[in-house]
């Protein structure tokens, strides 16, 4: 049976399409809901015209322009939100004092819904790709910083102690000990900070933008175009799951020294 | 002779919710150059409070430190410390924290290499530099804290249990190896253990220490047995037995006392 996992998982996925397809296609069955037998196709689609659309717009490379912009935009949120939240993170958990006069504010601007500040940004950084970078920034730094805080905290006692003993320095110990710590946990909430920043580029340019796979789906939406909505829907989940798969690629290469339950090698 | 280590009155106090708490109280300990001392107590007495004064990572509230006549100021910087739990550093091979206390001392990178290899080939780890910490087993994992100390040439040993961690045939293993490696060099060595067992198959001196609270030393022996030793031969040996047993007659009061004390903080 788990030979055929992927076979399984494949089949399940036309036949969702399938039904889809049946569901919605003027005509084909007599309508459930609704009395016009092209309102189904109206509201929810149809995935041979969806995939038409996706064909279309692969054929003629115009779609490579969007996703390059917003790959860019993802990937600048999450170099820029990171180095952010380390930095900032590694401060705040070395400075007990920082900390304690900056904790409610954090907590209040983790708090805060920052899809809002979509607006602010635009004003700022206009509609090219800095007013999206900017909102998937916010969005990735909180959850890069708590991480690193937390790694900062939790760094063991004994390997510090250790360290120190070995001759370590101030500097050597944030070196050595703290960033190799503090980064261990920023690695770990790749997939989720990756994600982040993908969802920042993407509502981004869904709330303004002349350019990206969300102006695109904000484009079809303005036709009711539900098709072409579809079809930006089914790009961008293709495409963050490649980012996921690059993501889970470069974590195993750079967290070999992590045990990994079931995986430890007693010798 | 200037006594390697010398812990003069040393009182240490901490500050607690449920009042001050005195670990040790005027305790006075020597010694001497090339010596193997043992402190022998029961659990929780505040072994480990004494040789982290020793190491300078804990400032005593009371008393003087001096190291080879000198007093000592902040970390002691002529002894190496081997803790009770995992002080390696879990994201570097382990040839990359055999080699670590040379990098911070900017030994040149193929010199501190060359060097670590070689003690991870005397503590019998030859090839295992690549493997990361979580991949080594408890005892190699020791080894590897040893090479690690001892890589530095330290005049003085502060060990803390080292060995507790590890099954009674490993551990003698390492307690040959460790005898080996000491008398090939001698430095002065403090040995906090509970087994008395330990203390005595390896030092010269065993020091037994009261229980807690206030805990100091109720007794000094002189181990006269011959060396080379093997640990697990020499605890066959007539002289050993007649040790142990006049060193046990001395501890079990306080051993009992010591028990009776963490039965009630638990009642």
């Amino acid at each position: 049976m788990r030979r055929y996992l992927r076979l399984w998982q494949a089949l399940l996925l036309v036949l969702i399409f399938v039904v889809w397809q049946v569901l919605t296609q003027p005509g084909l069955i007599p309508p459930v809901m609704w009395d016009n037998p092209d309102r189904a196709a109206f509201f929810f689609g149809e995935p041979l015209r969806i995939f038409g659309a996706i064909a279309d717009w692969f054929g003629d490379g115009s779609i490579y322009r969007h996703l390059w912009v917003t790959l860019e935009e993802t990937v600048l949120a999450f170099l820029i939100g990171s180095a952010l939240g380390l930095a900032i993170g590694l401060w705040l958990g070395l400075s007990p004092l920082a900390s304690a006069i900056l904790d409610p504010y954090i907590t209040a601007a983790n708090a805060m819904p920052r899809v809002v500040l979509a607006p602010i940004f635009m004003v700022w950084f206009g509609l090219g790709i800095w007013s999206k970078v900017a909102l998937g920034v916010t969005l990735v730094f909180f959850i890069v910083f708590f991480n690193v805080y937390q790694g900062v905290k939790e760094v063991s006692p004994v390997v510090l102690s250790n360290t120190v003993m070995l001759g370590a320095n101030r500097r050597q110990l944030l070196r050595f000990v703290y960033l190799p710590s503090a980064t261990s946990w920023v690695f770990s909430s790749l997939h989720t900070s990756v994600g982040m920043a993908f969802v920042g580029a993407v509502v981004g340019e869904y709330l303004g933008s002349a350019s990206g796979v969300g102006y695109l789906i904000h484009q079809a939406e303005g036709a009711f175009d539900i098709n072409t909505v579809f079809a930006g829907i089914l790009v961008l989940t293709a495409f963050a799951l490649v980012l996921d798969f690059a993501v889970t690629r470069v974590e195993r290469r750079l967290l070999v020294w992590r045990p990994t339950q079931g995986e430890t090698e007693q010798l | 002779m200037t006594p390697a280590v010398q812990l003069d009155q040393i009182t240490c106090t901490f500050a607690g919710k449920a009042g001050s708490y005195t670990a040790v109280k005027d305790v006075q300990l020597a010694v001497g150059e090339g010596e193997f001392v043992s402190v022998v107590g029961p659990t929780g007495c505040g072994k480990s409070t004494l040789l982290n004064v020793a190491a300078g990572l804990l400032r005593p509230s009371a008393g003087a430190v001096r190291i080879q006549g000198e007093p000592l100021q902040g970390i002691n910087r002529r002894a190496g410390y081997m803790f009770q739990a995992e002080g390696l550093m879990p994201w570097r091979s382990a040839l990359a924290n055999v080699t670590a206390g040379l990098e911070f001392r900017g030994v040149d990178a193929a010199e501190a290499r060359r060097r670590g290899e070689d003690w991870l080939a005397r503590v019998g780890l030859a090839g295992f530099g690549d493997r990361y910490p979580h991949q080594l087993s408890g005892g190699m994992r020791k080894r590897v804290s040893l090479a690690q100390m001892l890589i530095l040439d330290p005049p003085i040993l502060l060990m803390d249990e080292p060995f507790s961690a590890l099954d009674i045939q490993t551990r003698q293993l390492m307690e040959n190896e460790l005898l080996e490696l000491w008398s090939a060099n001698r430095k002065s060595v403090i040995f906090i253990t509970h087994d008395l067992e330990e203390a005595i198959s390896l030092s010269d001196r065993v020091v037994v220490l009261s229980a807690g609270p206030a805990t100091h030393p109720i007794g000094e022996f002189a181990i006269d047995l011959p060396r080379p030793r093997d640990v697990a031969e020499i605890r066959l040996s007539p002289r050993f037995i007649e040790l142990h047993d006049r060193i046990w007659r001395s501890m079990k009061e306080e051993v009992l006392k010591g028990y009776a004390q963490t039965k009630n903080r638990v009642a």
